[in-house]
């Protein structure tokens, strides 16, 4: 194994993970707030009203990161499932079990926004189209997996079962993404896609790459506080914890932050 | 093999029989997953014409007819091959244009129009300034009838 590897490994270490997130979660937590800033500003003021919907399109600088990140998140979640069947490593347990609230939060966003999009836009707030039903069953296996990762009482079984579920779920993703162009759809296609130009104004195409950016520096901030948090239920025996929290189980901050 | 190695191959058959599966699910009900039909499908018969399904389609330019008594309202879906007319006594939704995307739900009647029980209107994923599509408007007055003809335009295409 080469040097580089080692230097990574160790942040695979319970301990070393737990300081290198708390170092890091200040950063991500005000970027995400200073993108949100400056995506909801230009999204609000600067973007011009839509020639068809008027200012009822503006729900999409919500709709489109959160859909986005759903996807993405669940991607993640996944693969880090595979990691810890395949590779046995504990800290990938952590961090899909982190992401999991996150991400179904973020599929809820999309849906909810979405109702509301629809209702002025296509004049009904749910249709059983392919892509709203695949996007519900995103949010039925999010659920799916917290749930069964808390049913089981032996944490390495629970990880295994859910961890399961979890890489099967994915087979959804793609389907989610691809629906609008597999089938016929009230959904339209994708505005914004990696090879050709983005269908939309500048301005509007700017605040939504911002709002983008904002969920996902609020993701990373908020899944690495998930996981310093079970990272200390599942190591509450080892000596640093203690260190960390002190002898009457109250976290001493000063500690925290070094 | 270690017993990594051992678990990684059978997750990775494990997924890909899966992938198969699903995708072989997926083929079959192809019918069943499509939200509606063009009217070409209709035309050619590959709607299920003895009961409820829903058409998609643009409505034709100048295609709206209201009757000034009630809301009835009649216009023509074209899917820029074929036209189905359509019936529909109900409220539109605010978005419903001509020019614009609509999908509408119902039943063909032996008379060969559409009577719609819904209507929605379909967006395409174009967003623009007002500005920018009074311009383009402009520019589309100013092309000859045969550039007309060949322009099938950004959203007909959505419509497959």
């Amino acid at each position: 194994m080469s040097d580089d590897a080692i230097r990574w490994m160790k942040y695979s270490s319970p301990r070393n993970f737990y300081f290198l997130a708390g170092r890091l979660v200040p950063w991500f937590g005000w970027a995400a707030v200073l993108f949100a800033a400056i995506g909801l500003y230009i999204g609000f003021f600067v973007a011009p009203a839509d020639y068809q919907q008027g200012d009822s399109y503006r729900i999409m600088f919500i709709h489109v990161p959160a859909a986005w990140m759903s996807m993405f998140l669940y991607l993640l979640l996944a693969g880090y499932a595979l990691i810890n069947v395949v590779w046995r490593i504990k800290m990938a347990d952590v961090m899909a079990r982190s992401l999991a609230p996150t991400g179904a939060m973020f599929t809820f966003l999309a849906l909810w926004t979405g109702a509301l999009w629809g209702k002025p836009t296509w004049g009904t707030y749910w249709v059983w189209d392919a892509r709203l039903t695949s996007e519900l069953i995103l949010l039925f296996l999010y659920l799916g997996y917290i749930g069964l990762h808390n049913a089981i009482d032996d944490r390495e079984r629970a990880a295994r079962a859910a961890s399961l579920l979890a890489m099967v779920g994915a087979v959804n993703v793609p389907i989610i993404y691809f629906s609008v162009q597999w089938w016929n759809t009230l959904h339209q296609g994708a505005s914004i896609t990696v090879t050709g130009a983005p269908t939309m104004a500048w301005s509007m195409f700017s605040a939504l790459i911002a709002m983008a950016l904002a969920s996902w520096m609020y993701s990373i901030a908020v899944v690495l506080i998930r996981a310093q948090a079970e990272t200390l239920k599942r190591e509450r025996f080892a000596a640093w914890v203690s260190e960390v929290v002190g002898d009457d189980g109250s976290p001493t901050t000063s500690r925290i932050r070094n | 093999m270690k017993p990594r190695h051992k678990r990684l191959a059978f997750i990775a058959a494990a997924l890909t029989g899966l992938v198969v599966a699903i995708a072989l699910v997926l083929n079959a009900f192809q019918d069943n997953l499509v939200f509606f039909f063009t009217p070409s499908e209709v035309l050619a018969r590959e709607a299920p014409l003895d009961r409820t399904f829903r058409i998609g389609g643009m409505v034709q330019e100048g295609s709206v007819r209201r009757d000034p008594k009630s809301i009835r309202v009649h216009f023509v879906v074209t899917d820029g091959v074929a036209h189905l007319p359509v019936f529909y006594d109900g409220i539109l939704p605010d978005l419903f244009r001509e020019g614009q995307g609509v999908v509408a739900q119902g039943t063909l009647a032996g008379d060969g129009i559409f009577r719609a029980s819904t209507v929605l209107a379909k967006h395409d994923e174009n967003y623009m300034p007002p500005e920018a599509a009074e311009a383009m408007m402009r520019a589309r007055q100013n092309l000859s009838p045969e550039a007309l003809v060949s322009d099938t335009g950004p959203a007909a295409g959505d419509y497959r």
